[in-house]
């Protein structure tokens, strides 16, 4: 780790260069009739020539906002009530609309987090590019076209002449983002504001996003300015890095330092608490951030992140007036304590205990699951699906949107049927029969925790409501007294005081709102629970904790989970057993240390080369990306059905015929064209190169 | 040490829980479009549940010699009409009926209405099917036209306006309902409510209903409004409730054939009828307002 700090000058000659982007004092207010919030209270910082700087933070930190406040799109509440924003020198706070108008879109251009509603849909895609270089380079239409068909060229979109003619509802979310981006080149900026550019897009679709984006900078000179919440990809992709935290910069240094020697201990809890490809739950636990931000009006005083702090001591840390501190070269913090604070830094222990395999709690053979959408047009959602999982056990099911994944849960609790199939629970099918129609000694055994934190809980009643009355439904305990005493164990069980009990959805964060959902699919003493995605709406921080808690939980319980996530690396931490899903067939099941070992499907090891991770070694894995978008689920391939996107593809046969399952042992099986020998082969040389 | 942060972190949400709930209501109080709807309705409110012990003439009582000059006078404040009863008590026994007419016949709208839409809406299929072409049916005819149609063949009567204001609004609140169902019933909350063996008629009641309450309150105030309308229309056709009740209507109607002599007759009802609506208005959209997401 020292060494790699100590070595790190890369771009040291630049430091004295006038910056392109300088935000000094930056105050931004938003001003209700009520009431007047102070999104970011005092922010400075710099983006120097040709830099790529990364602004991390979790959502309502304020990182959204500055990108705005620099484009000056506050909106009619928004004010940028201090300090000054310089691009190139230029002032651009309270600047003329028309100073304005020549700089954006032309000198400072901006990818939004939504594709959808970026692109106008009334518009081709060839009109909406044309615009660009018309108004601000003064192109003719025929010129503006062309330059506008050659940058889809540069985005990698396949046959541009034809992509200008579409409408953005054509493209597939990937393909827009690229159109995004391209719209964004065309001005040539100097500055490009990326605004979370790949949050809504499928893993692999990212991966290769995110490769490009690095490849046009490089070829454009374009600085970047990126905000995302995703360390991952800040780490790969930007040479600087500030933390937001509540408003604030808490750390900022150049990308390796910052992640090889964290100093403050937001940065420090933040690297902690994301899962890491490289391990799996037996070598280390997931560090949680205790708490949440807080909200702009709640702010404490001193150190902002005080409340949640491990090592906060009153009288030092919540002093007012804390100042970003150098503790190295290009490297400041904002904590009085990072001397102390650094020698402890925590070593985490792993979890412990292995278990034999269990007998079978659930058996899913066969399941099928067609919906009708007319005239012979069916939406295959799953295929042919089956696995199986031991009492106690978690099974993984992962894959990126539309593999059909939330199908397969949904038939499994009940809220769907399968067409054809059989899931086997304690010896009886329940594939067919939909929850209104389960006896309820079967309901009571599977539950399920919901991916929407928003939506899990009614609105209109207090948290504790359906805790209560799940209680009360299943004859879990009987009379008031009881089933109240037995709700406060719960919320105590997750966490959260028993107050929690009487409060509205409305007023608990998300992580709460999850705990909560929690509690409630544990409250009928479930057998199997199936977590829909729990934790991916969280932020990272809270996702640490809420994974662990649901881990805790399972464990002393006993209970058999099947845990559905589109996180490879947060399923190498959860999982025993992994089932990889595309287009609504399996491609791959194994236990967790089959599919993270060697030999895997080559779906498999798209979505794990696609994990971008903040150690700095793991830049150096090979890269496979995945060329092309998931091909709607009515019209699948008739052969294997990643064989559109396969890096491997062996020819025609993959076109033509439905894989074999090739058996690679007991637990491990693969539906791939390719011979069981050559599966294994590749990435055994490519782990010996990295190693020499 | 991890458990103490958590127990810190939590009590700094505790703080703001109660505040937020009462917010609400008090939103509304600051809306200043609300505020004059508010006071319009309470005007004729509480005039109306005054009516009976305020120092008022009778509202059929005549005073023919005060025909000889019908115009405001110590005596009459507001005048006396065509047959010399006292405009301003007839106006205040006027509000009366129809503040009972009107949310009286919206509520039974509502009622039939909601629970249509509910139906429509959590089972859809063939059920929904039938009962949506129902009400598109009924939309497709004037309203106004059913209303006369209606009460031509069942006669005037309380019971008669109210039946006929079912009828047509119905479909109407039957639609928003069900529209309001199908997004909420595709919630996760409601998926944990099937799970845990709820009935079809709980999780309407309990789960759905009290998530369509602000838009459907909205709608009632307005609709309360348009009855009001209604009824006033109704009134001026002969149609209204049956004389001497005082009936604001009815009163424009009586009075037309002086209309070019003592405007005042006809312009004090219209007025109430327009302040009365007004309000009702105000009050949905300064609702609306207020408890926008």
């Amino acid at each position: 780790m020292t060494m790699v700090a100590e070595t790190i000058s890369t771009n040291g000659e630049r430091a004295s260069e006038t910056p392109l982007l300088a935000v000094q004092d930056l105050r931004i207010e938003f001003r209700g009739k009520a009431e007047t919030i102070v999104a970011v209270p005092k922010l400075s910082f710099e983006v120097k020539p040709g830099e790529s700087f990364g602004l991390v933070g979790e959502s309502g930190c304020g990182k959204s906002t500055t990108a705005m406040a620099i484009m000056g799109y506050l909106g009619a509440t928004g004010v940028v009530a201090g300090g000054s924003i310089r691009f190139e020198g230029e002032e651009l706070v309270n600047a003329p609309a028309h100073k304005l108008r020549a700089i954006r879109g032309r000198r400072i251009a901006m990818v939004y987090q939504d594709p959808m509603s970026a692109l106008n849909p009334v518009k081709t895609i060839g009109a909406q590019l044309a615009e660009v270089p018309m108004l601000h380079l003064g192109a003719s239409r025929v010129e503006a076209l062309d330059r506008a068909a050659a940058m889809l060229k540069d985005v990698r979109l396949p046959d541009a002449g034809d992509m200008l003619k579409r409408y953005p509802h054509q493209l597939s979310g990937g393909q827009q983002q690229r159109v995004v981006i391209a719209m964004a080149l065309l001005g040539r900026p100097s500055l490009l504001l990326l605004d979370e550019p790949t949050t809504g897009l499928d893993v692999t679709v990212e991966s290769a996003v995110i490769d490009l984006i690095g490849e046009l900078r490089r070829r454009y000179g374009t600085s970047l300015l990126f905000i995302s919440h995703n360390l991952g990809l800040i780490a790969e992709s930007c040479d600087r890095v500030g933390i937001m935290y509540s408003g604030e910069l808490v750390e900022e240094a150049p990308t390796r330092e910052l992640f090889g020697r964290p100093r403050h201990p937001y940065t420090q809890g933040l690297i902690d608490c994301i899962p890491d490809i490289g391990q799996g739950k037996h070598s280390r636990t997931l560090a949680a951030i205790p708490g949440h931000i807080p909200l702009p009006s709640e702010r404490p005083r001193g150190c902002l992140f005080g409340p949640r702090c491990a090592g906060f001591r009153a009288g030092l840390c919540d002093r007012p007036g804390m100042s970003l501190e150098p503790v190295g070269e290009r490297h400041v913090v904002r904590c009085v304590r990072w001397p102390e604070l650094e020698v402890a830094r925590r070593e985490l222990p792993p979890l412990s205990g292995e278990s034999a395999a269990p007998a079978a709690a659930i058996t899913v053979s066969d399941i099928t699951k067609f919906y009708h959408l007319g005239y012979q047009k069916t939406l295959k959602a799953n295929e042919a699906v089956s696995f199986e999982a031991g009492k106690a056990e978690i099974v993984a099911l992962v894959g990126e949107s539309g593999c059909g994944k939330s199908t397969l849960a949904r038939i499994v609790t009940g809220l769907d049927r399968a067409t054809s199939g059989e899931i086997r629970m304690a010896g009886e099918n329940i594939a067919a029969i939909e929850a209104s129609a389960r006896p309820k000694p079967l309901l009571q055994s599977i539950q399920m925790v919901f991916q929407n934190p928003d939506s899990t809980l009614n609105p209109s009643h207090s948290a504790g409501f359906s805790i209560r009355r799940s209680l009360k439904k299943f004859g879990i305990r009987k009379g008031k007294a009881a089933i109240d005493q037995r709700m406060r164990e719960l919320l105590e069980m997750v966490r959260l005081s028993p107050d929690f009990a009487a409060r509205r959805p409305s007023q608990l964060s998300g992580g709460q709102k999850q705990r909560i959902a929690i509690a409630r699919a544990f409250a009928s003493d479930p057998s199997l629970i199936v977590a829909d995605e729990p934790v991916s709406a969280l932020d990272v921080s809270v996702q640490a904790a809420v994974v662990t808690l649901l881990l805790d939980i399972q464990k002393t319980r006993h209970a058999t989970m099947l845990f559905i996530s589109h996180d490879l690396a947060l399923v190498r931490h959860v999982a025993d057993k992994v089932v990889v899903m595309y287009l609504g067939k399996v491609m791959e099941k194994g236990t967790v240390e089959e599919i993270f070992g060697g030999a895997t499907h080559p779906y498999t090891e798209a979505l794990i080369s696609a994990i971008r991770s903040t150690k700095p070694e793991g830049a150096e894995r090979k890269r496979v990306t995945l060329t092309g978008d998931t091909p709607s689920p009515v019209d699948v391939p008739r052969g294997c059905r990643f064989a559109s996107r396969c890096h491997r593809k062996l020819g025609s046969i993959c076109d033509r015929e439905p894989p074999p399952i090739r058996r690679m042992s007991a637990t491990h099986e693969i539906a791939c064209h390719i011979p069981v020998e050559a599966l294994e082969t590749p990435r055994h040389q490519d782990e010996a190169r990295d190693r020499s | 040490m991890s458990a103490l942060v958590e127990q810190r972190a939590m009590e700094a949400t505790a703080v703001k829980a109660t505040g937020r709930a009462r917010l609400k209501w008090a939103r509304i109080l600051r809306s200043p479009t609300a505020m004059v709807g508010l006071f319009l309705v309470g005007f004729w409110v509480v005039a109306a549940i005054l009516a009976p012990v305020l120092p008022l003439y009778s509202p059929t009582e005549q005073d023919v010699m005060a025909l000889a000059d019908p115009t405001p006078s110590a005596a009459h404040w507001l005048g006396v009409d065509i047959l010399g009863r006292d405009e301003l008590s007839r106006l205040i026994f006027g509000a009366r009926t129809v503040l009972v007419v009107a949310p009286l016949s919206v509520a039974v709208a509502m009622i039939v209405g909601i629970t249509l839409g509910m139906i429509a809406g959590c089972y859809g299929g063939w059920i929904d099917a039938v009962i949506s072409r129902l009400s598109d049916i009924i939309l497709a005819f004037p309203v106004l036209v059913l209303y006369v149609i209606l009460i031509a063949n069942i006669g005037p009567s309380i019971i008669n306006i109210v039946i006929a204001t079912t009828i047509a609004s119905a479909p109407g609140i039957g639609r928003i309902t069900r529209g309001l169902v199908l997004g909420l019933k595709e919630q996760e909350y409601i998926a944990a409510a099937r799970l845990r063996a709820e009935s079809t008629l709980y999780i309407m009641l309990v789960e759905l209903l009290p998530n369509c309450r602000g838009m459907l309150i909205v709608d009632a105030c307005l609709r309360i409004g348009y009855t009001i309308i209604t009824i006033g229309i109704l009134g001026f056709l002969g149609l209204g409730l049956p004389p001497p009740n005082p009936d604001w209507g009815g009163m424009v109607k009586e009075s037309t054939t002086v209309l070019n002599v003592w405007p005042l007759m006809s312009v004090l009802p219209s007025i109430a009828i327009v302040s009365l609506v007004l309000g009702f208005n105000l009050l949905a959209d300064g609702l609306r307002e207020a408890w926008k997401p």
